[in-house]
Protein backbone atom coordinates (compact mmCIF):
# COMPACT_ATOMS: atom_id res chain seq x y z
CA UNK A 1 0.00 0.00 0.00
CA UNK A 2 2.57 2.59 0.67
CA UNK A 3 4.32 1.27 -2.10
CA UNK A 4 1.71 2.34 -3.96
CA UNK A 5 1.43 5.76 -2.34
CA UNK A 6 5.00 6.39 -2.68
CA UNK A 7 4.71 5.68 -6.20
CA UNK A 8 1.42 7.82 -6.94
CA UNK A 9 3.41 11.05 -5.25
CA UNK A 10 6.28 10.50 -7.45
CA UNK A 11 3.73 10.52 -10.79
CA UNK A 12 3.09 13.94 -9.17
CA UNK A 13 6.77 15.50 -8.36
CA UNK A 14 7.38 14.14 -12.02
CA UNK A 15 6.35 16.69 -14.04
CA UNK A 16 7.45 19.47 -11.99
CA UNK A 17 11.03 18.49 -11.89
CA UNK A 18 10.69 17.71 -15.46
CA UNK A 19 9.16 21.28 -15.51
CA UNK A 20 11.54 23.05 -13.66
CA UNK A 21 14.62 21.98 -15.44
CA UNK A 22 13.48 22.51 -19.08
CA UNK A 23 12.33 25.91 -17.59
CA UNK A 24 16.82 25.54 -16.22
CA UNK A 25 17.86 24.91 -19.14
CA UNK A 26 16.19 27.12 -21.41
CA UNK A 27 17.23 29.74 -19.59
CA UNK A 28 20.87 29.43 -19.58
CA UNK A 29 21.39 28.41 -22.44
CA UNK A 30 19.67 31.60 -23.67
CA UNK A 31 16.99 29.19 -25.81
CA UNK A 32 14.14 31.72 -25.43
CA UNK A 33 14.28 34.94 -27.55
CA UNK A 34 14.47 37.87 -25.55
CA UNK A 35 16.61 35.88 -22.90
CA UNK A 36 17.08 38.62 -20.79
CA UNK A 37 13.43 38.84 -18.86
CA UNK A 38 13.64 35.16 -18.64
CA UNK A 39 15.68 34.49 -16.07
CA UNK A 40 16.94 30.44 -14.75
CA UNK A 41 14.87 29.05 -11.72
CA UNK A 42 18.06 28.80 -9.86
CA UNK A 43 18.08 32.51 -9.86
CA UNK A 44 14.28 33.33 -9.05
CA UNK A 45 15.24 30.82 -5.93
CA UNK A 46 18.50 32.82 -5.04
CA UNK A 47 16.55 35.89 -5.44
CA UNK A 48 13.82 34.50 -2.88
CA UNK A 49 16.39 33.93 -0.34
CA UNK A 50 17.73 36.91 -0.81
CA UNK A 51 14.86 38.73 -0.42
CA UNK A 52 13.74 36.85 2.76
CA UNK A 53 16.75 37.48 4.16
CA UNK A 54 16.98 40.97 3.68
CA UNK A 55 13.13 41.20 4.74
CA UNK A 56 11.94 42.95 1.78
CA UNK A 57 9.67 39.81 1.13
CA UNK A 58 8.61 39.53 4.75
CA UNK A 59 7.29 42.74 5.38
CA UNK A 60 5.27 43.27 1.98
CA UNK A 61 3.93 39.88 2.29
CA UNK A 62 2.70 40.45 5.76
CA UNK A 63 1.34 43.55 4.57
CA UNK A 64 -0.76 41.50 1.69
CA UNK A 65 -1.80 38.82 4.46
CA UNK A 66 -2.86 41.66 7.07
CA UNK A 67 -5.30 43.01 4.67
CA UNK A 68 -6.78 39.74 3.27
CA UNK A 69 -7.28 38.45 6.79
CA UNK A 70 -8.96 41.82 8.08
CA UNK A 71 -11.04 42.13 4.40
CA UNK A 72 -11.51 38.79 4.16
CA UNK A 73 -12.78 37.96 7.86
CA UNK A 74 -15.11 40.89 8.07
CA UNK A 75 -16.63 39.99 4.45
CA UNK A 76 -16.90 36.59 5.85
CA UNK A 77 -18.75 37.46 8.87
CA UNK A 78 -21.07 40.07 7.60
CA UNK A 79 -21.64 37.65 4.50
CA UNK A 80 -22.62 34.57 6.65
CA UNK A 81 -24.90 36.87 9.03
CA UNK A 82 -26.60 38.53 6.39
CA UNK A 83 -27.17 35.56 4.71
CA UNK A 84 -28.64 33.83 7.74
CA UNK A 85 -30.76 36.17 8.07
CA UNK A 86 -32.00 36.68 4.44
CA UNK A 87 -32.24 32.70 4.18
CA UNK A 88 -34.19 32.21 6.83
CA UNK A 89 -36.61 35.45 6.80
CA UNK A 90 -38.61 35.29 3.72
CA UNK A 91 -39.28 39.36 3.81
CA UNK A 92 -35.69 40.15 4.58
CA UNK A 93 -34.72 38.29 1.52
CA UNK A 94 -37.55 39.79 -0.72
CA UNK A 95 -36.78 43.12 0.30
CA UNK A 96 -32.70 42.68 -0.04
CA UNK A 97 -32.86 40.54 -3.00
CA UNK A 98 -33.30 43.21 -5.42
CA UNK A 99 -30.01 45.01 -3.97
CA UNK A 100 -27.61 42.10 -3.83
CA UNK A 101 -28.91 40.67 -7.60
CA UNK A 102 -27.52 44.39 -8.77
CA UNK A 103 -24.24 44.63 -6.87
CA UNK A 104 -22.84 40.86 -7.02
CA UNK A 105 -21.95 40.90 -10.42
CA UNK A 106 -20.03 43.87 -10.67
CA UNK A 107 -16.42 42.68 -10.12
CA UNK A 108 -14.21 43.80 -6.64
CA UNK A 109 -11.72 45.69 -8.81
CA UNK A 110 -14.50 47.53 -10.58
CA UNK A 111 -15.20 49.74 -7.24
CA UNK A 112 -11.24 50.27 -6.92
CA UNK A 113 -11.75 53.64 -8.67
CA UNK A 114 -15.05 54.74 -6.29
CA UNK A 115 -12.78 53.40 -3.24
CA UNK A 116 -10.00 55.25 -3.81
CA UNK A 117 -12.19 58.23 -3.90
CA UNK A 118 -13.93 57.21 -0.92
CA UNK A 119 -10.94 56.08 0.98
CA UNK A 120 -8.09 58.31 -0.55
CA UNK A 121 -4.72 55.89 -0.88
CA UNK A 122 -4.26 54.06 2.38
CA UNK A 123 -4.79 50.70 4.69
CA UNK A 124 -8.68 51.01 4.30
CA UNK A 125 -8.72 50.69 0.41
CA UNK A 126 -7.41 47.34 0.21
CA UNK A 127 -9.12 45.96 3.16
CA UNK A 128 -12.36 47.48 1.54
CA UNK A 129 -11.66 45.97 -1.88
CA UNK A 130 -11.02 42.57 -0.50
CA UNK A 131 -14.54 42.83 1.96
CA UNK A 132 -16.49 43.54 -1.41
CA UNK A 133 -14.77 40.83 -2.93
CA UNK A 134 -15.70 38.14 -0.12
CA UNK A 135 -18.96 39.86 0.93
CA UNK A 136 -21.11 38.90 -1.90
CA UNK A 137 -20.38 35.68 -3.46
CA UNK A 138 -20.22 34.20 0.51
CA UNK A 139 -23.62 35.73 1.46
CA UNK A 140 -25.29 34.26 -1.84
CA UNK A 141 -23.72 31.17 -1.24
CA UNK A 142 -25.15 31.02 2.42
CA UNK A 143 -28.71 32.08 1.12
CA UNK A 144 -28.73 29.25 -1.09
CA UNK A 145 -27.37 26.81 1.60
CA UNK A 146 -30.02 27.73 4.07
CA UNK A 147 -32.74 27.87 1.44
CA UNK A 148 -31.85 24.28 0.11
CA UNK A 149 -32.36 22.91 3.60
CA UNK A 150 -35.20 20.76 3.40
CA UNK A 151 -37.78 22.14 5.45
CA UNK A 152 -38.69 18.91 7.23
CA UNK A 153 -35.53 19.34 9.23
CA UNK A 154 -36.95 22.29 10.03
CA UNK A 155 -40.30 21.18 10.88
CA UNK A 156 -39.18 17.79 13.23
CA UNK A 157 -36.97 20.48 15.46
CA UNK A 158 -39.71 22.75 15.51
CA UNK A 159 -42.08 19.53 17.14
CA UNK A 160 -39.38 19.05 19.09
CA UNK A 161 -39.22 22.00 20.79
CA UNK A 162 -36.62 23.93 19.33
CA UNK A 163 -36.62 27.85 19.04
CA UNK A 164 -35.58 29.63 15.75
CA UNK A 165 -31.79 30.43 17.15
CA UNK A 166 -31.65 27.10 18.28
CA UNK A 167 -33.17 25.65 14.93
CA UNK A 168 -30.58 27.98 12.60
CA UNK A 169 -27.98 27.07 15.22
CA UNK A 170 -28.31 23.41 15.55
CA UNK A 171 -30.11 22.24 12.36
CA UNK A 172 -30.09 24.76 9.05
CA UNK A 173 -26.33 26.11 9.94
CA UNK A 174 -24.89 22.36 10.19
CA UNK A 175 -27.08 21.21 7.43
CA UNK A 176 -25.98 24.31 5.08
CA UNK A 177 -22.38 23.87 5.52
CA UNK A 178 -21.31 22.88 2.47
CA UNK A 179 -22.69 25.66 0.32
CA UNK A 180 -20.99 27.89 2.88
CA UNK A 181 -17.45 26.00 3.24
CA UNK A 182 -17.70 26.67 -1.12
CA UNK A 183 -18.48 30.34 -0.89
CA UNK A 184 -15.24 30.27 1.83
CA UNK A 185 -12.75 28.23 -0.35
CA UNK A 186 -13.23 29.93 -3.65
CA UNK A 187 -13.59 33.38 -2.25
CA UNK A 188 -10.51 32.81 0.31
CA UNK A 189 -8.04 32.48 -3.17
CA UNK A 190 -9.93 35.19 -4.72
CA UNK A 191 -9.14 37.93 -1.98
CA UNK A 192 -5.43 37.52 -2.96
CA UNK A 193 -5.86 37.69 -6.72
CA UNK A 194 -7.75 40.78 -5.75
CA UNK A 195 -5.70 42.13 -3.49
CA UNK A 196 -2.76 41.73 -5.30
CA UNK A 197 -4.39 43.36 -8.29
CA UNK A 198 -5.09 46.04 -5.89
CA UNK A 199 -1.51 46.88 -4.85
CA UNK A 200 -0.14 46.79 -8.42
CA UNK A 201 -2.67 49.73 -9.35
CA UNK A 202 -3.23 51.89 -6.15
CA UNK A 203 -1.46 50.90 -3.26
CA UNK A 204 2.39 51.24 -2.28
CA UNK A 205 3.43 48.29 -0.25
CA UNK A 206 2.54 44.32 -0.43
CA UNK A 207 3.11 41.94 -2.93
CA UNK A 208 1.89 43.01 -5.54
CA UNK A 209 3.23 46.62 -5.37
CA UNK A 210 6.66 44.90 -4.78
CA UNK A 211 5.85 43.06 -8.43
CA UNK A 212 5.02 46.77 -9.98
CA UNK A 213 8.65 48.46 -8.51
CA UNK A 214 10.08 45.35 -10.09
CA UNK A 215 8.76 45.75 -13.16
CA UNK A 216 10.17 48.91 -13.28
CA UNK A 217 13.57 47.64 -12.69
CA UNK A 218 13.41 45.06 -15.27
CA UNK A 219 13.51 42.41 -12.22
CA UNK A 220 12.02 39.65 -13.82
CA UNK A 221 13.52 36.96 -11.14
CA UNK A 222 11.63 39.17 -8.26
CA UNK A 223 7.81 39.23 -10.51
CA UNK A 224 8.24 35.04 -10.77
CA UNK A 225 9.06 35.23 -6.86
CA UNK A 226 5.77 36.81 -6.31
CA UNK A 227 3.69 35.15 -8.43
CA UNK A 228 4.86 31.97 -6.98
CA UNK A 229 3.87 33.70 -3.90
CA UNK A 230 0.32 34.44 -4.55
CA UNK A 231 -0.12 31.18 -6.04
CA UNK A 232 0.62 29.42 -3.10
CA UNK A 233 -1.24 31.47 -0.56
CA UNK A 234 -4.33 31.39 -3.26
CA UNK A 235 -3.82 27.36 -2.82
CA UNK A 236 -3.47 27.37 0.51
CA UNK A 237 -6.02 28.95 1.68
CA UNK A 238 -8.02 27.46 -0.44
CA UNK A 239 -6.99 24.06 0.54
CA UNK A 240 -7.23 24.88 4.37
CA UNK A 241 -10.79 25.47 3.77
CA UNK A 242 -11.15 22.09 2.51
CA UNK A 243 -9.36 20.68 5.18
CA UNK A 244 -11.70 22.57 7.63
CA UNK A 245 -14.83 21.49 5.52
CA UNK A 246 -14.02 18.14 5.79
CA UNK A 247 -13.31 18.13 8.90
CA UNK A 248 -16.18 19.30 10.10
CA UNK A 249 -18.97 17.29 7.68
CA UNK A 250 -17.22 14.24 6.83
CA UNK A 251 -18.10 12.28 9.27
CA UNK A 252 -21.76 12.78 8.76
CA UNK A 253 -21.48 13.29 4.73
CA UNK B 1 -53.82 10.72 26.90
CA UNK B 2 -56.01 13.30 25.10
CA UNK B 3 -59.00 12.72 22.78
CA UNK B 4 -58.43 14.71 19.86
CA UNK B 5 -61.27 16.29 18.13
CA UNK B 6 -61.00 17.72 14.27
CA UNK B 7 -63.79 20.53 14.13
CA UNK B 8 -64.84 22.03 10.95
CA UNK B 9 -61.20 22.06 9.69
CA UNK B 10 -60.83 23.81 6.16
CA UNK B 11 -57.03 23.39 4.39
CA UNK B 12 -56.09 23.08 0.87
CA UNK B 13 -57.74 20.20 -0.30
CA UNK B 14 -59.70 19.29 3.14
CA UNK B 15 -62.68 20.73 3.48
CA UNK B 16 -65.02 20.93 6.58
CA UNK B 17 -63.12 17.81 7.87
CA UNK B 18 -64.86 16.15 11.67
CA UNK B 19 -63.34 13.67 12.94
CA UNK B 20 -62.87 12.06 16.65
CA UNK B 21 -59.82 10.20 17.99
CA UNK B 22 -60.33 8.43 21.03
CA UNK B 23 -57.99 7.88 24.10
CA UNK B 24 -55.02 6.08 23.51
CA UNK B 25 -56.01 4.91 20.06
CA UNK B 26 -54.54 4.08 16.78
CA UNK B 27 -56.84 5.79 14.29
CA UNK B 28 -55.53 5.05 10.67
CA UNK B 29 -55.86 8.10 8.39
CA UNK B 30 -56.38 5.89 5.07
CA UNK B 31 -56.76 7.36 1.77
CA UNK B 32 -54.75 7.70 -1.37
CA UNK B 33 -51.84 10.31 -2.38
CA UNK B 34 -52.87 13.98 -2.10
CA UNK B 35 -56.33 13.01 -0.46
CA UNK B 36 -54.92 15.36 2.32
CA UNK B 37 -53.60 13.12 4.87
CA UNK B 38 -50.49 14.54 5.85
CA UNK B 39 -52.55 18.54 5.71
CA UNK B 40 -54.54 16.72 8.85
CA UNK B 41 -51.45 15.88 10.47
CA UNK B 42 -49.58 18.88 9.99
CA UNK B 43 -52.41 20.88 11.45
CA UNK B 44 -52.65 18.55 14.19
CA UNK B 45 -48.99 19.49 14.90
CA UNK B 46 -49.35 23.27 14.33
CA UNK B 47 -47.40 23.21 11.32
CA UNK B 48 -49.86 24.93 9.29
CA UNK B 49 -52.25 27.09 9.98
CA UNK B 50 -55.70 26.20 9.34
CA UNK B 51 -59.39 26.88 9.48
CA UNK B 52 -61.53 25.22 11.89
CA UNK B 53 -60.24 23.64 15.66
CA UNK B 54 -58.61 21.41 16.84
CA UNK B 55 -59.22 20.26 20.60
CA UNK B 56 -57.39 18.14 22.84
CA UNK B 57 -59.63 16.60 25.73
CA UNK B 58 -62.15 19.29 24.53
CA UNK B 59 -59.81 22.36 24.86
CA UNK B 60 -58.74 24.59 21.83
CA UNK B 61 -55.41 23.79 21.39
CA UNK B 62 -55.53 26.24 18.03
CA UNK B 63 -53.22 29.02 19.40
CA UNK B 64 -51.04 26.55 20.86
CA UNK B 65 -47.42 26.14 19.08
CA UNK B 66 -46.12 22.99 17.83
CA UNK B 67 -44.00 22.35 20.85
CA UNK B 68 -46.67 23.38 23.49
CA UNK B 69 -49.06 20.91 22.14
CA UNK B 70 -46.89 17.77 23.37
CA UNK B 71 -47.15 15.92 20.05
CA UNK B 72 -44.58 13.53 18.60
CA UNK B 73 -44.12 13.62 15.25
CA UNK B 74 -42.63 10.99 12.69
CA UNK B 75 -42.40 12.24 9.48
CA UNK B 76 -42.61 10.09 6.39
CA UNK B 77 -38.89 10.57 5.25
CA UNK B 78 -37.99 10.15 8.66
CA UNK B 79 -35.59 13.26 8.57
CA UNK B 80 -32.74 12.30 11.17
CA UNK B 81 -30.24 15.16 11.24
CA UNK B 82 -27.60 13.82 9.29
CA UNK B 83 -24.92 16.04 11.47
CA UNK B 84 -25.89 14.54 14.81
CA UNK B 85 -25.03 10.91 15.38
CA UNK B 86 -28.05 8.44 16.90
CA UNK B 87 -27.62 9.54 20.53
CA UNK B 88 -27.94 13.36 19.84
CA UNK B 89 -30.62 12.75 17.73
CA UNK B 90 -32.89 10.81 20.29
CA UNK B 91 -31.75 13.54 22.87
CA UNK B 92 -32.23 17.37 20.08
CA UNK B 93 -36.03 17.23 21.81
CA UNK B 94 -34.75 17.06 25.52
CA UNK B 95 -31.74 19.64 25.11
CA UNK B 96 -34.12 22.12 23.16
CA UNK B 97 -35.98 22.10 26.65
CA UNK B 98 -33.43 22.78 28.78
CA UNK B 99 -33.78 19.24 30.80
CA UNK B 100 -30.75 18.67 33.23
CA UNK B 101 -28.09 16.63 31.44
CA UNK B 102 -28.28 13.54 33.71
CA UNK B 103 -31.73 13.35 33.59
CA UNK B 104 -31.19 13.34 29.18
CA UNK B 105 -28.48 10.83 29.66
CA UNK B 106 -31.09 8.32 31.75
CA UNK B 107 -33.89 8.72 29.17
CA UNK B 108 -32.04 8.18 25.63
CA UNK B 109 -30.55 5.49 27.57
CA UNK B 110 -33.76 4.09 28.35
CA UNK B 111 -35.18 4.88 24.88
CA UNK B 112 -32.26 2.74 23.01
CA UNK B 113 -33.03 -0.02 24.94
CA UNK B 114 -36.81 0.46 24.35
CA UNK B 115 -36.04 0.09 20.53
CA UNK B 116 -33.30 -2.39 20.83
CA UNK B 117 -30.60 -0.02 18.97
CA UNK B 118 -28.11 0.63 22.17
CA UNK B 119 -25.06 -0.63 19.58
CA UNK B 120 -26.33 2.18 17.51
CA UNK B 121 -25.53 5.06 19.91
CA UNK B 122 -22.34 6.49 18.14
CA UNK B 123 -23.58 6.03 14.70
CA UNK B 124 -24.68 8.75 12.13
CA UNK B 125 -27.75 7.98 10.13
CA UNK B 126 -25.82 7.93 6.75
CA UNK B 127 -24.49 4.37 8.21
CA UNK B 128 -28.27 2.82 9.26
CA UNK B 129 -30.41 0.91 7.62
CA UNK B 130 -33.93 1.84 6.85
CA UNK B 131 -35.24 -0.07 9.42
CA UNK B 132 -32.45 1.28 12.21
CA UNK B 133 -33.34 4.98 11.22
CA UNK B 134 -37.01 4.08 11.98
CA UNK B 135 -36.35 2.68 15.26
CA UNK B 136 -33.96 6.10 15.84
CA UNK B 137 -37.05 8.52 14.62
CA UNK B 138 -39.21 6.56 16.73
CA UNK B 139 -37.26 7.26 19.79
CA UNK B 140 -36.39 10.54 18.74
CA UNK B 141 -40.40 10.93 18.31
CA UNK B 142 -41.45 9.69 21.59
CA UNK B 143 -38.05 11.15 23.90
CA UNK B 144 -40.59 14.14 25.35
CA UNK B 145 -43.00 11.33 26.48
CA UNK B 146 -45.77 12.70 24.00
CA UNK B 147 -49.05 12.65 24.14
CA UNK B 148 -50.45 12.53 20.69
CA UNK B 149 -47.65 10.49 18.67
CA UNK B 150 -48.20 11.13 14.71
CA UNK B 151 -46.93 9.02 12.04
CA UNK B 152 -46.87 10.25 8.39
CA UNK B 153 -45.99 6.91 6.18
CA UNK B 154 -43.48 6.04 8.00
CA UNK B 155 -42.72 2.49 6.45
CA UNK B 156 -42.61 3.49 3.21
CA UNK B 157 -39.55 3.37 2.42
CA UNK B 158 -39.33 0.03 3.91
CA UNK B 159 -39.07 -3.89 1.96
CA UNK B 160 -41.91 -5.51 2.55
CA UNK B 161 -40.59 -7.75 5.54
CA UNK B 162 -39.23 -4.90 7.45
CA UNK B 163 -42.44 -3.44 7.05
CA UNK B 164 -44.42 -5.80 7.93
CA UNK B 165 -41.88 -6.28 11.35
CA UNK B 166 -41.92 -3.04 12.53
CA UNK B 167 -45.69 -2.38 11.77
CA UNK B 168 -45.92 -4.94 14.68
CA UNK B 169 -43.28 -3.36 16.76
CA UNK B 170 -45.11 0.17 16.51
CA UNK B 171 -48.20 -1.27 16.91
CA UNK B 172 -47.13 -3.07 20.15
CA UNK B 173 -45.28 -0.34 21.72
CA UNK B 174 -48.45 1.92 20.68
CA UNK B 175 -50.45 -0.58 23.62
CA UNK B 176 -47.73 -0.66 25.89
CA UNK B 177 -47.55 3.15 26.20
CA UNK B 178 -50.81 3.75 25.74
CA UNK B 179 -50.23 6.81 23.45
CA UNK B 180 -53.18 8.45 21.38
CA UNK B 181 -52.03 7.78 17.59
CA UNK B 182 -52.85 9.15 14.39
CA UNK B 183 -51.24 6.77 11.47
CA UNK B 184 -51.35 7.67 7.75
CA UNK B 185 -50.97 5.34 4.96
CA UNK B 186 -52.51 4.40 1.96
CA UNK B 187 -51.65 0.96 2.47
CA UNK B 188 -54.39 -0.77 3.15
CA UNK B 189 -52.63 -3.95 4.50
CA UNK B 190 -50.85 -1.80 6.84
CA UNK B 191 -53.94 -0.12 7.63
CA UNK B 192 -55.83 -3.11 8.40
CA UNK B 193 -53.11 -4.76 10.77
CA UNK B 194 -52.43 -1.78 12.68
CA UNK B 195 -56.02 0.11 13.34
CA UNK B 196 -57.78 -0.03 16.09
CA UNK B 197 -59.91 2.43 13.84
CA UNK B 198 -59.68 3.54 10.03
CA UNK B 199 -61.04 6.57 8.51
CA UNK B 200 -61.15 6.51 4.82
CA UNK B 201 -60.09 10.16 3.45
CA UNK B 202 -60.87 10.92 -0.27
CA UNK B 203 -60.26 13.91 -1.62
CA UNK B 204 -59.76 15.71 1.53
CA UNK B 205 -63.36 14.27 2.45
CA UNK B 206 -63.69 11.71 5.57
CA UNK B 207 -65.74 9.08 3.94
CA UNK B 208 -65.96 6.82 7.08
CA UNK B 209 -64.61 5.95 10.52
CA UNK B 210 -64.78 2.47 11.70
CA UNK B 211 -63.54 -0.69 13.02
CA UNK B 212 -61.26 -2.57 10.27
CA UNK B 213 -64.23 -4.84 9.58
CA UNK B 214 -66.71 -2.62 9.64
CA UNK B 215 -65.01 -0.57 7.02
CA UNK B 216 -64.55 -3.93 4.95
CA UNK B 217 -67.66 -5.25 5.45
CA UNK B 218 -70.03 -2.46 5.15
CA UNK B 219 -68.49 0.40 2.79
CA UNK B 220 -70.89 3.21 2.98
CA UNK B 221 -70.22 4.94 -0.44
CA UNK B 222 -68.06 3.34 -3.52
CA UNK B 223 -65.41 5.91 -2.77
CA UNK B 224 -64.86 3.41 0.21
CA UNK B 225 -65.61 0.41 -1.55
CA UNK B 226 -63.57 1.02 -4.58
CA UNK B 227 -60.43 2.29 -2.48
CA UNK B 228 -60.66 -0.92 -0.10
CA UNK B 229 -60.47 -2.79 -3.93
CA UNK B 230 -63.98 -3.26 -4.22
CA UNK B 231 -64.31 -6.86 -1.58
CA UNK B 232 -66.52 -9.57 -2.40
CA UNK B 233 -68.92 -9.89 0.85
CA UNK B 234 -70.75 -13.03 1.09
CA UNK B 235 -73.61 -13.94 3.33
CA UNK B 236 -73.22 -17.41 5.22
CA UNK B 237 -75.70 -19.73 6.12
CA UNK B 238 -74.05 -22.66 8.45
CA UNK B 239 -70.81 -22.52 10.35
CA UNK B 240 -69.38 -25.46 11.20
CA UNK B 241 -65.70 -25.60 13.49
CA UNK B 242 -63.46 -28.55 11.59
CA UNK B 243 -60.26 -28.13 14.25
CA UNK B 244 -57.11 -26.52 13.63
CA UNK B 245 -58.17 -23.33 13.96
CA UNK B 246 -60.55 -23.53 11.31
CA UNK B 247 -64.28 -22.89 10.44
CA UNK B 248 -65.97 -24.23 7.37
CA UNK B 249 -69.26 -21.71 6.00
CA UNK B 250 -71.75 -22.36 3.88
CA UNK B 251 -71.75 -19.22 1.61
CA UNK B 252 -74.29 -19.25 -1.64
CA UNK B 253 -73.82 -22.79 -1.79
CA UNK B 254 -69.99 -22.92 -1.71
CA UNK B 255 -68.29 -24.65 1.44
CA UNK B 256 -65.32 -22.20 1.90
CA UNK B 257 -62.74 -22.80 5.15
CA UNK B 258 -61.80 -19.44 6.94
CA UNK B 259 -59.74 -18.80 10.04
CA UNK B 260 -61.71 -19.57 13.39
CA UNK B 261 -61.44 -16.01 14.99
CA UNK B 262 -63.93 -17.27 17.52
CA UNK B 263 -67.28 -15.43 16.59
CA UNK B 264 -70.37 -16.35 14.59
CA UNK B 265 -69.12 -15.88 11.77
CA UNK B 266 -72.74 -14.23 9.41
CA UNK B 267 -70.50 -12.76 6.58
CA UNK B 268 -66.95 -13.06 4.91
CA UNK B 269 -64.97 -10.56 2.99
CA UNK B 270 -62.36 -11.26 0.15
CA UNK B 271 -60.69 -8.89 -2.17
CA UNK B 272 -60.57 -9.35 -5.41
CA UNK B 273 -56.83 -9.55 -5.57
CA UNK B 274 -57.22 -12.42 -3.05
CA UNK B 275 -59.00 -14.49 -5.57
CA UNK B 276 -56.32 -16.64 -7.68
CA UNK B 277 -57.66 -17.53 -11.50
CA UNK B 278 -56.62 -20.84 -13.13
CA UNK B 279 -57.71 -22.46 -16.67
CA UNK B 280 -56.79 -25.86 -15.57
CA UNK B 281 -57.81 -28.29 -12.11
CA UNK B 282 -55.27 -26.40 -9.60
CA UNK B 283 -52.86 -28.87 -7.14
CA UNK B 284 -53.30 -29.55 -3.99
CA UNK B 285 -56.39 -30.47 -1.36
CA UNK B 286 -59.42 -29.38 -2.62
CA UNK B 287 -60.13 -26.42 -0.28
CA UNK B 288 -61.21 -23.28 -1.05
CA UNK B 289 -60.89 -24.26 -4.86
CA UNK B 290 -64.27 -23.95 -6.72
CA UNK B 291 -65.58 -23.72 -10.43
CA UNK B 292 -66.97 -20.68 -11.95
CA UNK B 293 -68.14 -19.27 -15.24
CA UNK B 294 -66.93 -15.47 -16.77
CA UNK B 295 -69.89 -13.75 -16.90
CA UNK B 296 -68.16 -10.22 -17.35
CA UNK B 297 -64.73 -9.10 -18.53
CA UNK B 298 -63.22 -5.50 -17.69
CA UNK B 299 -60.37 -4.03 -18.96
CA UNK B 300 -58.59 -1.49 -16.66
CA UNK B 301 -54.89 0.29 -16.62
CA UNK B 302 -53.24 -2.86 -15.47
CA UNK B 303 -55.84 -4.99 -14.29
CA UNK B 304 -58.20 -6.81 -15.77
CA UNK B 305 -61.59 -7.58 -13.38
CA UNK B 306 -63.55 -10.57 -13.89
CA UNK B 307 -67.03 -11.54 -12.95
CA UNK B 308 -67.29 -14.77 -11.85
CA UNK B 309 -70.54 -17.03 -11.51
CA UNK B 310 -69.58 -19.41 -8.79
CA UNK B 311 -72.40 -21.35 -6.85
CA UNK B 312 -74.87 -18.79 -6.37
CA UNK B 313 -71.89 -16.12 -5.66
CA UNK B 314 -70.67 -13.64 -8.57
CA UNK B 315 -67.43 -13.13 -7.35
CA UNK B 316 -65.24 -10.35 -8.93
CA UNK B 317 -61.58 -11.48 -9.19
CA UNK B 318 -58.27 -9.31 -10.09
CA UNK B 319 -55.94 -10.28 -12.40
CA UNK B 320 -52.63 -8.49 -13.80
CA UNK B 321 -53.04 -7.30 -17.65
CA UNK B 322 -49.74 -8.75 -18.16
CA UNK B 323 -51.15 -12.52 -16.81
CA UNK B 324 -54.45 -12.21 -18.54
CA UNK B 325 -52.71 -11.71 -21.91
CA UNK B 326 -50.84 -15.16 -21.21
CA UNK B 327 -54.40 -16.57 -20.64
CA UNK B 328 -57.83 -17.91 -22.80
CA UNK B 329 -60.16 -15.92 -20.92
CA UNK B 330 -63.85 -15.29 -22.29
CA UNK B 331 -66.92 -14.71 -21.24
CA UNK B 332 -68.68 -18.09 -20.88
CA UNK B 333 -65.72 -20.00 -19.80
CA UNK B 334 -65.36 -22.47 -16.76
CA UNK B 335 -62.02 -21.38 -14.50
CA UNK B 336 -61.09 -22.35 -11.50
CA UNK B 337 -60.78 -20.21 -8.41
CA UNK B 338 -58.67 -20.47 -5.55
CA UNK B 339 -59.25 -18.52 -2.58
CA UNK B 340 -56.86 -16.73 -0.24
CA UNK B 341 -57.16 -18.99 3.44
CA UNK B 342 -55.29 -16.08 5.34
CA UNK B 343 -56.68 -12.72 3.40
CA UNK B 344 -60.56 -14.02 4.31
CA UNK B 345 -61.85 -11.82 6.64
CA UNK B 346 -65.41 -12.40 8.92
CA UNK B 347 -67.78 -10.95 11.33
Amino acid sequence: MNKFKSLRLGWGVIPVVIFLGIWEVTARLHLASGHFFFPPFSAVVAEFYYLTINGVLGKNFLSSLIRVLIGFSLGSILGLVVGIIMGWKNMVDKALSPIISLFYPIPALGWLPLLMLWFGIGEVLPIAIVFICSFFPILYNTVTGIKNVDKNYIHVARTLGASDIEIITTVVMPLALPNIFTGLRLEAGMAWRVIIAAEMVAIPTGIGALMMKAESLLRMDIIIVCLIILGAMCLFFEKFFTFLEKKVTSRWR
Amino acid sequence: MPLIKFKNISKYICREVNLEVFNGELLVLLGPNGAGKSTLLNIVAGLIDYKGSILFDDKPVDKFPTHKRKIGYLFQELNLFPHLNVVSNIAYGLRAHKIDPHKIKVRVGKLLQLMRIQHLSSCYPKKLSGGEKQRVALARALALKPEVLLLDEPLNSLDTQSSKYLRMEIRQLQKKLGITTIYVTHNLTEAEEMADRIAIIEEGHIEQVGRPEEVFFYPQSKKVSDFIGSPNILDCAHCQDIGKGLLEVDCGGLPIIIPDEGNMVKKIVLLPRDIYISQTKPPGPDINRFKGVITHINLTNELVRLKIKAGENNLTAEVPYHIFEGMDLKVGKEVFLILKLRRIKSI
